[in-house]
């Protein structure tokens, strides 16, 4: 013997490791080669570059320092509601940010909620649109992730410093330099790091709110190169400068951060014995719950009122949508379970720089990738939704690895030996051994994936003729011809299709697990 | 006959040497302090550590080449003997077909082995719903359908209480004289070794020692063993 056997073989997660490989260097290296080089950047794209790094280092300042004193509050607080808010912190990750837009439009726009307020006192209303709008709303999506975060690596002190400090009469300022403050340190930079290298692809909140020369990030340039002057040279260019971004910001972002945020125990209140500022607390608490909760309630009341005012294109991209999301999901667990299976029997190292190539590339990147490889065969708009499902699911890749390759190590290293005692075959242990056992981590996996597919606004963007439209795709052209009703009512449907569909799934995978 | 042919094992920062016979039908029990190498030395016997140097023979044939599966032999773990998501039935028709569905006549010995550790019954219930006495018989009743020459046990039976371990000590001597298996058990506690095991391996000293008598060799024990014991 070789090499220590396995219960299951490794090869056709490396077969789904070098498909995902190649699909996504295929797609950069037909980038690369398409890149016109010979008109070099223009002015306007030296802009998208400052604009998308202005906004993605103010998001992520902007994230973590709210972040701080909200996880602060959470990690020393325990009230009714706690571990309610702790998992709608987890919400935003899998929120369509059409739906989000919606609502913050709806709270923070011109004719908002605040605006209408600052009206009756005779101030001016807000302008949400450009820099600060686009600032506004990535900190709205991720604010929550860096609470998560921080609260993560707040939770993980050991009770005894805090007891010890205690004993020693530490309050509040001494007990924040000697123990917390050192947290601080090792935390934020990779909090940080993960947050500037997320909004540094953001194309549906620029799409949306930025736009013009101002406030155009690279990935809305690509599109605008796509759509505006079809400049496939320019598009390809740009992509090229995007990729190197994106690489540059996924490698720091590894290197400096550990856990996920999907990390569980975060229910569990600290014990302290400094009393704290209970008053500024549930400030941080109450004022991060309204500016998460808002948006939706907002858009949860004005969809209520524009579900009868929804005309019937909305529900057939509906459901283009659900089929979009299910062969996504599709897609992503037969590369996913195969890869997580290699990586668990221990032949791990390409498999898994294979599963966060998808980190390093933008969707718009792929997508152009995939259109110049199309183009000379077929007409790409024709395979707009199959492109897209293919595309979500190689962005979902990285996480649904996240989720799947721990327990699929547990499982091997737990029932590995017995089942090669029983001299049981390779696919008899995939079949009865290996998904039973992990049946929940691939619900929670086939949820996000289906979540984050159906709120999807990107690759579609880019291929979708008039005629055919996902639902944020079809929500997106409604709020452009100003039928504001019909977009609350159809960015209703899409929050109840993304959070039932992960609701399913996730359920259907715990349903009757034992432990 | 089990023949360690000039065996060498390595893990990690040890080495283990072993060149024994042990012969069919035996009950032997493998004492040793702890980090000597008794369980390393089963696991090498099944096939889930290579051999650094040597070979491994039953009865004249070399088992060291194949595969954990393929070796004529059965073996509890400490723990995780059973599928927890299967129920003892389903659990038990591993040991005769783990790819397949059973025939009727094969169902029917999977419920004779339920019966004969004493789990009429019980053959719908999930480990969880098990004592873990009954989770101990479970994993047994599948080594009596597996039919296998040899038996291995590497301490299934430490996490249970003194008077349930010695109840299932027993209920493994009675099964291995029945089908005539040769047994090799893991153990820290010299009362197992005199229960039930005819002769004795003592591992000491990065070597496994010839099997000797278990009361000859715990009513005269030698210096290494005298060490173990605290006698």
């Amino acid at each position: 013997m070789a090499e220590r056997a396995q219960p299951i073989s490794a090869w056709p997660g490396i077969g789904a490791a070098a498909l995902v490989a190649a699909l996504i260097l295929g797609t950069l290296a037909a980038v690369a080669l398409r890149a016109e080089t010979s008109g070099g950047f223009s002015p306007a794209d030296w802009a998208a570059l400052r604009f998308t790094l202005t906004q993605a280092i103010l998001s992520a300042l902007f994230s973590v320092a709210l972040a701080v004193p909200v996880a602060r509050a959470l990690a020393r607080r325990r009230f009714p509601g706690r571990r309610a808010l702790i998992a709608l912190l987890g919400a935003p990750f899998i929120l369509p940010v059409i739906v989000a837009i919606l609502g913050l439009l709806q709270v923070f726009g011109r004719s908002g909620w605040i605006s209408d307020v600052l009206g009756v006192f005779g101030l001016p209303p807000i302008r949400i649109y450009g820099l600060h709008g686009v600032v506004l709303a990535h900190v709205f999506f991720n604010l929550p992730l860096a609470t998560r975060l921080v609260l993560q690596a707040w939770q993980e002190i050991p009770a005894e410093r805090f007891r010890l400090a205690a004993q020693l009469g530490c309050n509040g300022m001494a007990m924040f330099r000697l123990i917390e403050l050192p947290m601080l340190k090792r935390t934020l930079p990779g909090v940080i790091a993960v947050i500037f290298a997320i909004c540094l692809t953001s194309f549906a909140v620029a799409l949306t709110l930025g736009g013009g020369p101002r406030a155009t990030t690279i990935e809305l340039a690509i599109y605008q190169a796509f759509t505006y002057d079809f400049d496939l040279g320019r598009a390809a260019l740009l992509s090229a400068l995007q990729l190197a971004l994106t690489a540059a910001a996924a490698l720091a972002a590894l290197r400096f951060s550990r856990g996920d945020g999907f990390g569980t125990g975060l229910d569990r209140a600290l014990q302290r014995w400094d009393g704290g500022a209970p008053a500024l607390d549930a400030f941080w608490i109450a004022a991060a719950a309204a500016f998460l909760l808002l948006p939706l309630a907002s858009v949860v009341i004005s969809g209520l009122a524009g579900v009868f005012d929804m005309p019937a294109l909305v529900f057939r991209a509906a459901l283009t949508s659900v089929f979009v999301a299910a062969a996504s999901t599709l897609i992503l667990l037969v590369l996913a379970l195969p890869m997580a299976t290699a990586v668990a029997s221990g032949r791990h190292g390409l498999v898994e720089l294979s599963g966060i190539l998808g980190l390093a590339a933008s969707p718009l990147v792929i997508g152009t990738g995939l259109f110049i490889l199309i183009r000379p065969v077929v007409n790409p708009t024709m395979l707009a939704l199959p492109v897209t499902a293919l595309v979500n699911a190689a962005m979902a890749l990285p996480f649904a690895l996240r989720i799947l390759v721990p327990a699929a190590k547990d499982i091997t290293a737990r029932h590995g030996r017995l089942a090669l005692s029983l001299n049981m075959g390779k696919w008899t242990y995939f079949r009865r051994v290996l998904v039973p056992r992990m049946r929940p981590q691939i619900g929670f996996a086939a949820g996000l994936g289906a979540a984050l597919s159906m709120g999807d606004l990107g690759v579609i963007a880019l291929f979708a003729d008039p005629q055919i439209a996902t639902l944020p795709l079809q929500i997106y052209r409604l709020m452009g011809a100003y039928q504001m009703q019909a977009a609350a009512g159809g960015a209703l449907l899409l929050l109840l299709l993304s959070m039932g569909a992960f609701w399913l799934l996730d359920r259907g995978g715990r349903w009757h697990a034992e432990a | 006959m089990l023949k360690l042919d000039r065996c060498v094992i390595e893990n990690g920062s040890f080495t283990l040497s072993a060149d024994i016979e042990i012969e069919t039908g035996a009950n032997v029990a493998i004492i040793g302090p702890s980090g000597a190498g008794k369980s390393t030395l089963l696991e090498t016997i099944a096939g889930f550590r290579d051999l650094k140097k040597g070979q491994i023979l039953w009865d004249g044939a070399r088992i060291s080449n194949l595969l954990p599966g393929q070796r004529p032999l059965a073996m509890l773990f400490q723990d995780g003997n059973l599928f927890p998501h299967l129920t003892a039935a389903q659990n038990v028709a591993l040991g005769l077909r783990p790819n397949g569905r059973l025939t009727t006549d094969e169902e029917a010995q999977v419920l004779s082995a339920l019966d004969r550790v004493a789990l009429p019954g019980f053959g719908d219930r999930r480990p969880a719903e098990l004592s873990g006495g009954q989770q101990s018989r479970v994993a047994l009743a599948r080594v009596l359908v597996q039919h296998r020459a040899l038996l291995l046990l590497d301490e299934p039976f430490a996490a249970l209480g003194p008077a349930l371990k010695a109840e299932m000590l027993d209920l493994v001597a009675g099964l291995v004289a029945e089908t005539d298996t040769t047994f090799l058990m893991v153990s820290h506690d010299p009362q197992d070794a005199r229960r039930i095991a005819g002769q004795t391996v003592l591992v000491a000293d990065e070597v496994v020692h010839a099997p000797a008598q278990t009361e000859t060799l715990f009513d005269n024990p030698p210096p290494s063993l005298r060490a173990y014991l605290g006698s």
